[in-house]
């Protein structure tokens, strides 16, 4: 009989906290009479944002038998999940709601897919990261396809799906093969084999098919082609919370796959990655550009997005890594941000997903549309928002580790000058006057065919003023969440 | 007090945004009023400054982004006194300019234009290169939402070519900043971003010429120096006329000063070496816009590529290198500031009662409004560099610092000061006289006091530059002569190994 490792729950105090409330509100929808609804909401975001506290409080330690740490990346990834499930449930409700899709379901998936977020940047083992890949993925399949009365949203699940588990199969097979370099799949373990011994040419195969696996959920170029039809398909507030949690587990896993552990071998794998992120960046904000659907713009969007965070990895030196993490922080505020407002309005009971929709937002609605624009803004990399100072910490990190690192920081602002025309066009016609028929309030009847309604509740007020807070102070005083990124790179020293 | 006088027309942005929609008087006002105070608190600024002095005054420094050496940090000197000067100036000029004009969205108008206003005196006072970057671009946003919301039938295009455009070559001066901090952060052991740190450093030649490079596109963009002048035309004709008087009288000379600014104290010996091609550049540009207003039909274009020929002069000036050129250069940025605002301005006032921009459709207006008639001839007096007025004084100086390089530059330039006349009373000629066939003659109503008031500031100092200009050249030529020390010093310790090696 082989011992049983112990079980140190403390650890992982975070992750069972998001499980509970997930299960608490599969269970209370059961009986919570429709009207009380609100409650799961209200579970959800307490579970999250108690899990964050605690995450926080809790100290440094390795447990499981060596496949689970804590540490600081563990809890940079975690709060940053956490802040994305908060988010992530905030802006559902109400779309939930006119859809009626109003299920406890909803929040549990969206908690789970959090949990795998969360385990992915504390695996210290490549089996638990396989594991968590997939407690992240398989939540995100079901979500692209909770419309159900919608034939778009189930083509989305199936196709993220199928695509889905083919690029798992790609992860897994790299690990076995690295497994059958270096006899284990315990990270520090394989760092430790590849600090000592050049890679043969199984573990650079082992290696790549990581990247294929890890850069099919961060949408990089040439792994990108499912997110567009997937975003384009899946209900607005899933789009939003798939294309920032995926991100973020799947940033968290690569930086502490390559520049953590294979750190020896960085002559191998930032050129590599460095390709791919000029590939990703260019690839992602040309397409967007052709776009007319706002959410197929926003898929490409993040797309461009992943190419950015990828440059910081790429580079990986303790401060790119350090910046890899705001950039995080900073693109699940403007992100989701960017979705949320399109979420309050409806045209014909339908998503309101052109981006002609927006036409005449901000006499209707100043403040969604001030909060649109200011997103749009953020997210092209403009002063003085978030993601100019995001972008400027990766950029900057690339530029001091040398030439290579310059061309990279070129080509990155290069390609946000192209992004700068899709999104501002987005933030131009939000600002422009109203055409005939114009945006009509949710409840008001005998409105012409195929007008835009606008539906806004406190809540996605309150996720979409939250996240507009944190792209300003972002913007101008960086340096409050500054501590994250820094215990992140204080990791790699 | 400069973060003061940055910051106070933000926060007068943020007080009309909570004023209601529905009180466009009240937020004309307020809007006002708050440029009023922002041009109070500029003239305290020069009464504080020290003209004696050479260097950075009003120095303040906070650290902002610590673990990236990026600094929060704004100074003046004689070099950004002048420019924030006409800032002050130009604002509640433009304001009250486009109070009949603007009707629509008036509130989101007026924090735009403050908000512009916080970002252009940002970036003439910031010392440190990543804050400056940040001003620089958050220019364009307001900017562009003034063309794209308040313009001309064609404001979409525009709008996003004028951000584009600049945009695309301000990246490379981010990036040419971003390396300067790594060769930094070898050179000098610290992070830091904050130009009088960077000062210290001694790049080699060849690195000079890439990032000085990177930056001088940036600039010329924004200058526009021929042939990067191509957004200029389209963005001032479909501006509101407030926009064009700001793109003109301020935006244009972000371009300029960053040469000024920034060239001679990190690129001492690539300025030198680039300064030959700048002048052929300036040169080809004074002459060629010049020569492209006359052919204008659109009364704005006319006045859009006066202005690539009137920078040209300013560009003239830099690249002299020499204490007149230099002198005459920020004299005439804001000459050309104050003469172009206003001619915008009169253009807005034929533009408010017709809504024609074409020199065709005019024609016989001196008979229906002789007040205006001699205010257009005051500012076209003024644009065309007649003795006596402020336009004189700036390019004469110009010119006398390029004959001191080069004949064949003053030959040249003189060439386009001619040109200008002719280009500018023809189009007076038009307009003013001749038979009437305007389209709308009932509408072409004498100026108002309100618009009169407008221009009666920027008249005053047409002619008090022009009779005596003597306080602004006290106060920016300490300045000057530091940054021609510095040139001066650069050179001396580049020829010095060179004279070592037997050839």
């Amino acid at each position: 009989m082989t011992a049983v490792p112990p079980v140190p729950l403390g650890l992982i105090a975070p992750e069972l906290v998001v499980l509970g409330a997930a299960m608490l509100a599969l269970l209370a929808d059961l009986w919570l009479p429709p009207a009380r609804r609100g409650l799961l909401v209200a579970a959800a975001v307490a579970g999250a944002v108690a899990a964050a506290w605690l995450g926080l409080g809790l100290p440094d330690g390795v447990g499981f038998a060596g496949m689970y740490v804590r540490d600081g990346l563990t809890r940079a990834g975690q709060t940053l999940a956490l802040a994305a499930t908060v988010l992530g449930v905030l802006v559902a409700p109400e779309y939930l709601r006119r859809g009626g899709l109003d299920r406890g379901e909803y929040y549990f998936l969206v908690l789970i897919a959090g949990l795998g977020a969360m385990l992915m940047a504390a695996s210290r083992d490549l089996l638990l990261l396989f594991l968590a890949l997939e407690t992240l993925s398989v939540p995100l399949y079901v979500l692209a396809a909770t419309g159900r009365g919608s034939t778009r949203s189930q083509e989305a699940g199936m196709k993220y799906f199928l695509l889905g588990a083919f690029a798992s199969a790609f992860f897994l097979y790299g690990v076995a093969l690295l497994y059958g370099t270096t006899g284990t799949t315990r990270l520090p373990e394989i760092g430790a084999a590849f600090s000592t011994q050049a890679p043969s040419a199984s573990a650079a195969a082992g290696v790549g098919l990581l990247v294929i696996g890890l850069g099919f959920k961060a949408a990089l170029v040439p792994f990108h082609t499912w997110a567009p039809d997937v975003y384009e398909g899946a209900p607005f507030p899933a789009a939003a919370f798939m294309s920032v949690v995926a991100k973020i587990g799947a940033f968290v896993a690569l930086v502490r796959v390559f520049p953590m552990t294979l750190g020896a071998l960085a002559l191998h794998w930032s050129a590599l990655l460095g390709g791919l992120a000029v590939l990703t960046m260019i690839v992602g904000n040309l397409a967007a550009l052709l776009q007319t659907s706002y959410k197929r713009m926003l898929a490409y969007s993040s797309i461009a997005h992943a190419g950015y965070l990828l440059v910081g990895v790429a580079v990986g030196t303790p401060q790119a890594v350090g910046a890899v993490v705001t950039y995080l922080l900073v693109y699940a505020a403007m992100g989701t941000g960017a979705f949320a407002v399109a979420i309050a309005l409806e045209r014909g009971g339908a998503e309101a997903d052109r981006i002609d929709d927006f036409a005449g937002l901000s006499a209707r609605a100043p403040l969604l549309a001030v909060a649109g624009g200011l997103f749009m803004v953020s997210l092209a990399g403009l002063p003085p928002t978030g993601g100019f100072m995001a972008k400027l910490g990766i950029f900057l990190a690339a530029a001091d580790a040398g030439r290579p690192g310059v061309v990279l920081a070129l080509v990155g602002f290069l390609t946000s000058v192209v992004s700068v025309y899709y999104y501002l066009r987005v933030a131009y016609v939000m600002f422009s006057p109203a055409p005939a028929a114009g945006i009509v309030p949710g409840g008001a009847g005998g409105a012409t065919e195929g007008a835009v309604r606008l539906h806004a509740s406190p809540l996605l007020h309150l996720a979409v003023l939250a996240a507009a807070a944190a792209v300003i102070q972002t913007g101008i005083l960086p340096s409050t969440v500054a501590a994250l990124g820094a215990q992140v790179a204080a990791l790699l020293r | 007090m400069l973060t003061a006088l940055i910051f106070l027309p933000l926060a007068g942005a943020g007080l009309v945004a909570v004023l209601p929609r529905g009180r466009p008087e009240v937020i004309r006002w307020v809007g006002l009023l708050v440029s009023l105070a922002a041009a109070a608190l500029a003239a305290r600024v020069v009464g504080a400054f020290d003209a004696a002095s050479g260097h950075l005054q009003l120095i303040e420094r906070v650290a902002w982004i610590p673990a990236l050496g990026i600094g929060y940090a704004v100074g003046v000197d004689g070099i950004s006194l002048l420019l924030v000067g006409l800032v002050a100036v130009i604002f509640p000029v433009a304001l009250l300019g486009s109070w009949g004009s603007i009707t629509e969205r008036v509130k989101a108008y007026t924090i735009a234009m403050l908000g512009l206003q916080t970002a252009v005196l940002g970036t003439f006072l910031s010392l440190d290169l990543i804050l400056f970057y940040v001003f620089w671009e958050a220019v364009l946003i307001p900017m562009a939402f003034l063309i794209g919301i308040w313009g001309g039938p064609n404001r979409r295009y525009a709008a996003i070519k004028f951000f584009l455009y600049t945009m695309a070559a301000s990246v490379l001066m981010l990036v040419a900043i971003l390396v300067l901090h790594a060769l930094a952060a070898g050179q000098l052991g610290e992070r830091t971003f904050d130009l009088e740190r960077l000062a210290a450093m001694s790049l080699a030649p060849g690195t000079q010429a890439w990032l000085f490079a990177a930056f001088a596109l940036a600039f010329a963009v924004k200058v526009p120096v021929w042939p990067l002048h191509t957004w200029l035309p389209d963005a001032h004709t479909e501006a509101p006329t407030a926009g064009s008087v700001i793109l003109a009288a301020v935006l244009l000379k972000m371009g300029t000063y960053g040469f000024v600014r920034f060239g001679p104290v990190l690129f001492p010996d690539a300025l030198v070496a680039a300064a030959p091609l700048l002048a052929g550049l300036a040169i080809v540009g004074i002459v060629y816009g010049a020569a492209v207003s006359w052919a204008q039909t659109d009364f704005k274009r006319l006045i859009a590529f006066s202005s690539v020929s009137h920078l040209g002069f300013v560009m003239l000036g830099i690249a002299a290198l020499n204490e007149q050129g230099f002198q005459g250069s920020l004299l005439q940025m804001v000459n050309h500031g104050i003469s172009t605002g206003a001619l915008f301005m009169i253009v807005g006032v034929l533009y408010d009662r017709t809504h024609t921009r074409e020199l065709a459709d005019y024609g016989g207006v001196a008979a229906r409004m002789p007040r205006f008639a001699a205010l257009f001839v005051i500012v076209l007096l003024s644009s065309a560099a007649l003795p006596g007025t402020n336009g004189f004084v700036g390019e004469f100086l110009i010119l006398l610092g390029a004959f001191r390089v080069s004949v064949w530059w003053a030959a040249l330039g003189v060439l386009g000061v001619v040109l200008s006349a002719v280009y500018l009373l023809w189009a007076y000629q038009q307009v003013m006289h001749g038979p009437p066939t305007a389209r709308h003659p009932e509408r072409l109503t004498e100026i108002t006091p309100r618009e009169l008031l407008a221009f009666a500031p920027l008249v005053a100092l047409i002619f008090a530059i022009g009779l005596y200009p003597r306080p602004l050249l006290d106060r920016s030529e300490a300045a000057v002569r530091a940054a021609l020390d510095r040139l001066e010093r650069a050179a001396q310790t580049r020829i010095v190994p060179q004279a070592r090696e037997p050839r």
